[in-house]
C-alpha cells in the first residue's frame, strides 16, 4: 500500500497550514513525522485520513484518490488521533467489538481479531473495565488496538507514544517496528530519539513544507559534512608543540582548543578525508598518550533546530 | 444500512448505560399515567373509555425530552473528538446522522410500548375505539420522528449540549405553537401556510383517525430536512473553500 501526497495545500483562512507538499511513502515503509507544533502534520494525517478534504492537491493511496474513493480508503487505514479520542462510558471489549464492526471486520472473526488485539497491545488486565476507568497509557493502547483491529494494511499514529511511561514507549516502538514490516506507517512525533529509533525515513515539516527528508544517517551526513573529532593528549610536555603538530597535519582544516581543559581540541578534517589515522600515528611518534579521540556527530536535535527555526 | 445499525445499536445502549432510558421512561410513564389516570381530565372525569388524556400529555412530555436525549448526540462527540474517529471508519455522514436518529427514535418507541398497559386497562374498563388509538401511537411517533431530526440538527451546529437543548426547543416551539398562533393571525394564503406549516393540525387529523397523506408528507419532510441539514452542517469540514 503506497501512498502518494501531491501538492498537497489546506488553508485555515488565510493560513496555509499545510503549503503545496509532495511525497510518496512505499510499501512497508516507516515513515517520521517530525515538526514543531503547528508545522502540519497533524493537518496532512487528517487529509489522508479522510477527515479533511484538502484546499488543493490530491492523496492517492494504492493509486485511489481520495476525492473519489474515501470508503475504500478508510477500510485499509488504522488511525490514531493525536489525542486519542475515546467513549470514556463504554468497556473496552465493547468498544473493540464496536470498532470491529464498524471497520466492517466480517462477524465471525470479531471476537478473534479482539483476543489478538487484547494479547498484543497487553491490555488483558484492563479488559472488563470501562475505558474512562483506564491510566494514560492504557488508554492509548485501547487507542492503538481500535486502530489496528481491522488488520488495515496502513497505519496513520499521531504522536503514538504520548503519555506512556518509559517502559511502555519501549513496547510499542517494538510494536511499530513489528506491525511496520508488513505495513505502510506513518507516524508523527515530537521525541526526536523515538524517530530514528522507529522510522526508516523522516520527514521534517515547518510552517507547512517539508524541509527535509531522508533516513537519519542521510540527514546527518548532510548536516555535516566533515569530520569533527574532539582530541585529548596526555604527557605531552607542551601543549603549543602538540597544537602546532596537529595542525601541519595534511588533513587537518582547522583546530580549537577546547576552554579550560588542557591539551583537548576540536579538530575539523578537510573534506572527504579523515583525520584519525594521522593523530594516532602522530601520538606514537612523539610518544604522546592519546586519552581521547572522539568523532563528534552532528545531533538530530540540531538538525531539526537549524531546519526549523528561522 | 449495516452501519448505521452498528450506530444506533451503540448509541441505544449508552442511553442504558448512563440511566437517561430509565429516567426518561419512568418520568414519561410517571408523568402520562398521573394525568390519566388521576389528576385533571382524567378518563374518569371525562367519564369515557379514551386515551385522548394520555396522548395529550404524551405529546408534551416528548417534546420536553427529545431534545434532552438528542443533545449530545452530534455536539458531545464533536467536543470530544470522537467524532473525527468515527468518521475515519468507513462510514458516511449520512449514516452517523441516521443511526444516531435511529436510536433515539427506538428509545422513545421503547417508552411508548412501556405505556401499552394503559390502553389495555383502560380497555378493559369499556369499548375504546382500537383505531384511534393506534393512530394516536403512530401519530407520536411521527411527531417523533420531526422533533428528533429537529434535535440532531441543533446538536451538529454546535459543541456544547446546553446550547443544542435550548435551540431545538426553540426551534420545536415554532412547529408546536408560533405557527398555530401565526395561523390564526393571518387570514388567506398566508394563513393556510402557517396552518400547514404548524404541527398540531397534522397530529389531530391522524389522532382523529384520518391517514392523509399530506399529513405524512408533512411529517417525513421536516425529518428529511432536519437529517440532511445536520449532515451538511457535519460535512461542513469537508468543503473546499
Amino acid at each position: 500500500m503506497s501512498i502518494l501526497v501531491e501538492n498537497l495545500t489546506k488553508k485555515y483562512g488565510s493560513q496555509r497550514a499545510v503549503d503545496n507538499i509532495t511525497f510518496e511513502v512505499k510499501t512497508g515503509e516507516i515513515v517520521g513525522f517530525l515538526g514543531p507544533n503547528g508545522a502540519g502534520k497533524t493537518t496532512t494525517m487528517k487529509i489522508i485520513t479522510c477527515f479533511m478534504a484538502p484546499t488543493d492537491g490530491d492523496v492517492k493511496v494504492n493509486g485511489l484518490s481520495i476525492h473519489n474513493n474515501q470508503d475504500d480508503i478508510k477500510k485499509k487505514i488504522g488511525y490514531l488521533p493525536e489525542s486519542n479520542p475515546l467513549y470514556n462510558e463504554m468497556p473496552v471489549l465493547e468498544y473493540l467489538e464496536y470498532a470491529a464492526k464498524l471497520n466492517g471486520v466480517p462477524a465471525s472473526k470479531v471476537q478473534e481479531r479482539i483476543i489478538e488485539m487484547v494479547r498484543l497491545t497487553g491490555l488483558n488486565s484492563e479488559k472488563h473495565k470501562n475505558i474512562g476507568e483506564l491510566s494514560k497509557g492504557f488508554k492509548q493502547r485501547v487507542g492503538l488496538a481500535q486502530a489496528m483491529i481491522h488488520d488495515p494494511e496502513i497505519l496513520i499514529l499521531d504522536e503514538p507514544t504520548t503519555g506512556l511511561d518509559p517502559n511502555q514507549i519501549v513496547e510499542i516502538r517494538k510494536l511499530i517496528r513489528e506491525l511496520g514490516r508488513e505495513k505502510t506507517v506513518i507516524l508523527s512525533t515530537h521525541i526526536l530519539p523515538e524517530v530514528e529509533a522507529v522510522a526508516d525515513r523522516i520527514l521534517i515539516i515547518n510552517q507547512g513544507k517539508i524541509v527535509a527528508d531522508g533516513t537519519a544517517a542521510n540527514l546527518r551526513k548532510q548536516a555535516q559534512g566533515v569530520e569533527v573529532l574532539r582530541v585529548q593528549i596526555s604527557e605531552a610536555e607542551n601543549s603549543n608543540t602538540v597544537f602546532n603538530e596537529l595542525k601541519n597535519l595534511e588533513t587537518v582544516a582547522m583546530i580549537d582548543p577546547v576552554p579550560e581543559e588542557e591539551n583537548t581540541f576540536l579538530i575539523n578534517s578537510k573534506e572527504n578525508v579523515s583525520s584519525k589515522k594521522n593523530i594516532f600515528n602522530l601520538c606514537v611518534k612523539n610518544n604522546w598518550v592519546l586519552t581521547e579521540l572522539t568523532p563528534l556527530e552532528t545531533k538530530l536535535e540540531d538538525i531539526f533546530r537549524e531546519l526549523t527555526t528561522n | 444500512m449495516k452501519e448505521i445499525w452498528i450506530i444506533a445499536k451503540r448509541e441505544l445502549k449508552s442511553y442504558f448505560d448512563s440511566l437517561s432510558a430509565y429516567i426518561l421512561i419512568t418520568v414519561f410513564l410517571g408523568l402520562t399515567g398521573f394525568f390519566t389516570w388521576l389528576y385533571g381530565s382524567d378518563i374518569f372525569f371525562i367519564g369515557q373509555a379514551t386515551l385522548q388524556p394520555f396522548f395529550s400529555i404524551a405529546y408534551w412530555t416528548l417534546f420536553f425530552f427529545i431534545p434532552a436525549l438528542t443533545m449530545k448526540m452530534i455536539a458531545e462527540e464533536k467536543k470530544s473528538g470522537t467524532m473525527e474517529l468515527l468518521l475515519t471508519k468507513p462510514v458516511s455522514d449520512f449514516q452517523v446522522v441516521t443511526g444516531k436518529f435511529l436510536a433515539v427514535l427506538l428509545l422513545v418507541i421503547i417508552a411508548l410500548a412501556f405505556s401499552l398497559p394503559y390502553y389495555i386497562t383502560v380497555s378493559l374498563i369499556g369499548p375504546v375505539d382500537h383505531g384511534a388509538v393506534i393512530l394516536g401511537y403512530f401519530g407520536m411517533i411521527l411527531m417523533s420522528m420531526t422533533f428528533i431530526s429537529i434535535g440532531i440538527f441543533a446538536s451538529s451546529i454546535t459543541n456544547n449540549q446546553i446550547v443544542a437543548f435550548l435551540l431545538s426547543l426553540f426551534i420545536g416551539v415554532f412547529f408546536l405553537i408560533i405557527f398555530d398562533v401565526l395561523s390564526a393571525n393571518f387570514t388567506g394564503g398566508l394563513g393556510l401556510f402557517f396552518n400547514y406549516l404548524s404541527l398540531s393540525p397534522h397530529y389531530e387529523s391522524i389522532a382523529r383517525g384520518v391517514i392523509d397523506s399530506k399529513d405524512l408528507i408533512y411529517f417525513l419532510s421536516i425529518t428529511t430536512l432536519g437529517l440532511f441539514l445536520a449532515k451538511t452542517v457535519l460535512s461542513k469540514r469537508n468543503i473546499v473553500e
